[in-house]
């Protein structure tokens, strides 16, 4: 099955490079933007029986690779 | 003194940072990131400065889970000492050896410049050499060294007198402009609890020679080897 994880960072952490992003947009002309956060978006492909089990698979490989908890949230999508 | 340096793929400052220890008269060996022990009498294990796995992920993730990381683990857990710098202090935090994080640069860009720091303790392994309140001349290259941790971590590291340099101005005063790359209360380094890990994004390998433009990061291998 497939499964999508999306890292964003938590609420009061710095994101220098969402900061650009907004101000690009802005230099594009496209108003109306309050504020961009810069994620990490992961297409994993998973091999295991079922969704309870996939589900402790990614909980995981987010807990111990593709987030740093210190700082970054993680959200699991199982298609 | 014997040290371990550990080389990932993508580190660049191994051979710098040999010839600072070897320069105190410490025993260098270099260790290939896959082994999985340190080589018998290990006393000091270094983590280089560098791109392990060129970044990818986050700077020091992957480096962080590599297997010789285990054994790096394991001579912590037993005491034995260890050094980050740079990329290296990137790894230590990305392996829970030490707290925190270290963001992108407030300002976004690779800072490459000399650095003023203040040595904030002189009673550890790695700063007895200096005194408390030194201010040392040395050199900071990074994209990623804007220190983060949440404020009951931060207020645990100031309260245990973990902070090892902080970044300053030329007359040792803490100052929002001494601090280019936006570290929470100007943190260049911190260590462990029992503060035999150490982690510091500064390079005190780049100043051991005069020849060089500086001597001042001699002293932080000079306490090491002593």
């Amino acid at each position: 099955m497939k499964a999508r994880i999306t890292v964003t960072l938590k609420t009061g952490v710095l994101d220098p490079q969402g900061k650009a992003i907004e101000a690009a947009l802005k230099s594009l002309g496209i108003n109306g933007i309050e504020g961009v956060r810069q994620g990490k978006v992961f297409d994993l492909e998973v091999s295991t029986p079922d969704a309870a089990s996939a589900q402790a698979t990614l909980k995981a490989a987010c807990e111990k690779l593709l987030a740093n908890t210190v700082v970054e949230n993680y959200a699991i999508e199982i298609a | 003194m014997h040290a371990a340096i550990v080389v990932f793929p993508g580190s660049n400052r191994e051979a710098d940072v040999a010839r600072a220890l070897r320069l105190s008269g410490a025993k260098v060996s270099m260790v290939w990131h896959a082994e999985t022990v340190l080589p018998p009498g290990t006393d000091l294990a270094v983590l280089p400065g560098g791109f392990s796995y060129g970044d990818y992920l986050r700077c020091g993730a992957i480096a962080g889970r590599a297997a010789a990381m285990d054994a790096v683990r394991a001579h912590a857990a037993r005491g034995g000492l260890v050094l980050g710098i740079c990329n290296g202090f990137q790894i230590l935090c990305e392996s829970g050896l030490l707290p925190g994080a270290l963001m992108r640069n407030v300002d976004r860009r690779f800072i490459c410049h000399r650095q003023t720091l203040r040595v904030e303790r002189a009673d550890t392994r790695f700063t007895r050499s200096y005194t408390q309140g030194q201010v040392i001349d040395v050199c900071v290259a990074h994209g990623e060294g804007n220190y983060f941790a949440d404020a009951d971590t931060l207020a645990r590291i100031e309260g245990e007198g973990r902070v090892a340099f902080r970044y300053c101005d030329e007359a040792g005063h803490i100052t929002v402009a001494a601090n280019r790359n936006g570290s929470l209360n100007s943190i260049a380094g911190i260590y462990s609890e029992k503060a035999n890990v150490l982690g510091m994004m500064p390079h005190p390998e780049n100043f051991v020679e005069g020849l060089i433009g500086g001597t001042d990061g001699r002293g932080l291998f000079e306490s090491l080897a002593a």
